[in-house]
């Protein structure tokens, strides 16, 4: 039984889809922003697939600095996932989104534990308005993700100008609707003095872009303090005197307190 | 014509042989500030000190005061009073009264009123006394000083002492001590003799007494309850003109939310069907509204998440909608922007999905004052969280310190470290083995020994965890702590705890 549709406004005019100009956010990388023409695009759907299931952490930490850079002022974000994917890689961390640069305050926070459910909420979050992105994060296959679904999130996503993120773990990429489909994983950091981690650096791989070139890859390092992202491969001069070693990966080895001083 | 009928209420005598008595501080020391019936008979009074109780009577059993749990009781008694008449003051700390002007003929007179309500306070298993007269302040001091039954309401009231005033202990001494013990002689003196001597209350008080001027007090508030409902002289089972019924029920509520200024947080829906069936249908929404479309919309979610979908049956021949909960709300205007627009479509969402997959579903993230990484944050429903709170914020150039997930439990590995309790060298995890790159650390975090028993001695405060950020070979960032010190632990064993992004 339904009882809103003798009260439900008329249904609204058609929406003039035909070429629908999307607003675009600006990395801070010009070879990045070349390639998407302009930008990230705002109101589509955007794939994030983790490496391997590890890089689940940066392909999250990816979507946070994105959706951390991408979000109007006063908008929210409703980030989405199930029970299946806190036991496999654990609580998420207000703090930690404090640390790049995300204000949790206006974060939403959904454990969705249905599939279909988890769907259909995302496209009511999309069309509702309220929203400045959505981030679904799913772990495994996605049957129900199938072509129609993905284009039924892309149109809600387009009304709205919302972009809706979804970060998918220990899967196999899909024929789906997504403006752009990306391949995450971290990246060795730049150490700080001390030999310490440095800020997040991310190795991202464009596999898919709907209208435009792809197979490109980037390394970018997330600057909290600015919200854009800085080219890691290019010269490292941004940081002040960072400990840059090329040949680190190879000969790994910690770093002990008396040889740190040196 | 007497109006007024107070009653006056004590808790039941205790069945046992042992005093039962109420204590509360006073000016530093335990006084009785209750006593019960087999404690007063023992010469226990109000007032006295506990120590003195105790040797008088060794076995009392002494239970503290709760004053507000008092004043509650009262208020519902009074509550319930409202059955007899629509005016009902409270008169804390222990009596009622209740204006009978024009009830009276209800219950079959001022008798049958009388008892039906001590029936009504006796079944709460209460003591009860019951006195009418003209004013409520009359109906109380008989209730309180003079010999029940009253048959003369005059006389009884001339016959009180003079305490039945309710003045302060210096006048009513004073009084006394004037040789006038009754309200009938100190009635007898000159009224302006009386104002100079003990203040214009002391004659205030007589004229309410008997009956001369009148204080209204203040009555208890009654809301009918907002409850509409349709009742239908066939049943009705079309889909359509059920939700036409239910549409109307809900623009009915809604003007009277309007009326009283109020929004509902929380409805019920009861469909009684023809066959006796009763369904029931809840929904909670995050902040008040009268917004018919939107507590339809939610009550349509509501209906798509039941397991087993509603069936009419023969039809429905009635339909309840109850609103549970109220809170204020009032008119608010929209901002140039549009910005309470976002904020009423946010509240609408999270409304609609909190309805749809349960409220702990949807929720929001709230900072605690801790440094146990597992426990700085809270999960809070979205609907109940309220206002956002902010979270600090990390310092300007630092790298992230806090992990983007945690682990919980944290997940058991194998470290090999340098020396014992240096950083990890490189460590196992789920099989696979992680050559440590880059590190910081330790960040020592004591457990919180203060909320331990024994806490504060050594060696049973919790253990210490050392905790370092580890990146590894492929640049993959982790969080690792050592659980124990080596002189609290004889070989502490390593956890990752986060993974940072």
């Amino acid at each position: 039984m339904r009882f809103a549709f003798p009260l439900s406004p008329a249904l609204a005019g058609k929406t003039d889809r035909l070429s629908p100009k999307l607003e675009r956010w600006a990395s801070g990388i010009d070879s990045l922003d070349a390639t998407l023409s302009g930008g990230l695009a705002y109101g589509h759907l955007h794939e994030l697939y983790a490496t391997e299931a590890i890089d689940m952490s940066a392909t999250a930490g990816f979507a946070v600095a994105l959706g951390t850079g991408m979000v109007k002022v006063g908008k929210r974000i409703l980030w989405l996932r199930s029970y299946r994917e806190v036991q496999l890689y654990g609580v998420l961390q207000a703090s930690g989104w404090v640390e790049l640069g995300a204000t949790p305050e206006n974060f939403i926070f959904g454990l969705i534990s249905d599939r279909k459910d988890l769907l259909r909420s995302a496209v009511d979050a999309l069309r509702s308005n309220a929203l400045g992105a959505v981030v679904v994060e799913t772990n495994g296959r996605f049957s129900e993700l199938d072509m129609i679904a993905s284009r039924r999130l892309v149109l809600a996503a387009e009304k709205s100008g919302t972009p809706l993120f979804l970060i998918r773990a220990d899967a196999e990429p899909s024929a789906s609707a997504a403006e752009t489909r990306w391949r995450i994983s971290s990246a060795p950091s730049r150490a700080l003095s001390g030999n310490a981690p440095g800020a997040p650096v991310f190795d991202i791989e464009l596999l898919r872009q709907r209208s435009g070139p792809s197979g490109m890859r980037w390394q970018l390092e997330w600057d909290r303090d600015r919200r854009i992202f800085i080219d890691a491969t290019a010269s490292g001069a941004l940081v002040s005197a960072p400990l840059r070693r090329p040949a680190a990966a190879r000969d790994a080895r910690p770093v002990r307190h008396d040889q740190r001083a040196a | 014509m007497p109006d007024q009928c107070a009653t006056t209420s004590a808790p039941p005598d205790a069945l046992s042989e042992t005093p039962v008595v109420f204590v509360a501080k006073q000016k530093n020391a335990l006084r009785m500030a209750a006593v019960d019936a087999l404690a007063l008979t023992l010469g226990l009074m109000p007032g006295m000190a506990l120590a003195d109780a105790r040797v008088r009577v060794p076995g009392l059993i002494a239970v503290e005061a709760d004053e507000a749990a008092d004043r509650h009781w009262l208020q519902r008694l009074a509550q319930s009073c409202i059955r007899f008449s629509p005016h009902v003051v409270q008169h804390p700390p222990h009596a009622i009264s209740i204006d009978i002007t024009g009830v009276e003929h209800l219950f079959g007179g001022e008798t049958g009123l009388v008892d039906a309500v001590a029936d009504h306070i006796e079944a709460r298993g209460m003591i009860v006394r019951m006195a009418c007269a003209i004013t409520a302040e009359g109906a109380l001091a008989l209730a309180r000083y003079a010999l029940l039954p009253v048959v003369d309401e005059a006389a009884a009231i001339r016959a009180l002492p003079v305490v039945a005033l309710a003045l302060d202990d210096e006048a009513t001494l004073g009084l006394v001590r004037a040789g006038l013990k009754t309200i009938g002689t100190v009635a007898a003196r000159p009224r302006a003799a009386l104002a100079a001597r003990f203040g214009i209350e002391a004659v205030r008080a007589l004229e309410q007494l008997l009956g001369e001027a009148h204080h209204p007090g203040t009555p208890l508030q009654h809301r009918s309850p907002l409850r509409f409902e349709r009742r239908f002289a066939e049943p009705i089972a079309h889909e359509r003109t059920v939700a036409a019924a239910f549409a109307e029920l809900l623009h009915e509520a809604a003007q009277v939310l309007q009326e009283r200024g109020l929004g509902g947080r929380r409805f019920r829906l009861t469909f009684d069907r023809s066959d006796g069936a009763k369904h029931r249908l809840d929904i909670e929404t995050g902040a008040p509204t009268r917004d018919a479309a939107l507590v339809l919309r939610l009550f349509d979610e509501r209906i798509a998440a039941l397991s087993d979908p509603l069936d009419p049956g023969f039809g429905y021949d009635r339909l309840l909608l109850t609103i549970l909960l109220a809170e204020p709300l009032t008119a608010t205007q929209p901002e140039l922007d549009g910005e309470a627009k976002t904020d009423g479509a946010l509240a609408e969402l999270i409304d609609r999905l909190s309805t749809r997959l349960g409220p702990a579903s949807i929720q929001r993230l709230v900072p605690q004052d801790t440094h146990i990484p597992e426990q700085a944050q809270l999960a809070l429903p979205a609907i109940h969280a309220g206002a956002p709170v902010p979270w600090p914020t990390p310092l300007k150039g630092e790298p992230p310190l806090r992990p983007l997930f945690l682990f919980d439990p944290p997940q058991l590995v194998e470290v090999i470290a340098e020396v014992p309790d240096g950083p990890p060298h490189r460590f196992r995890w789920k099989r696979q083995l992680h050559e440590v790159r880059l590190y910081e650390g330790p960040e020592r975090i004591a457990a919180e020994w203060w909320w331990r028993k024994g806490g504060e001695q050594s060696g049973r405060g919790g253990l210490t965890r050392d905790y370092y950020r580890i990146e590894d070979a492929r640049g993959r960032r982790y969080w690792l702590f050592r659980h124990g010190l080596y002189e609290e632990k004889q070989q502490p064993r390593w956890y990752l705890h986060g993974l940072f992004a």
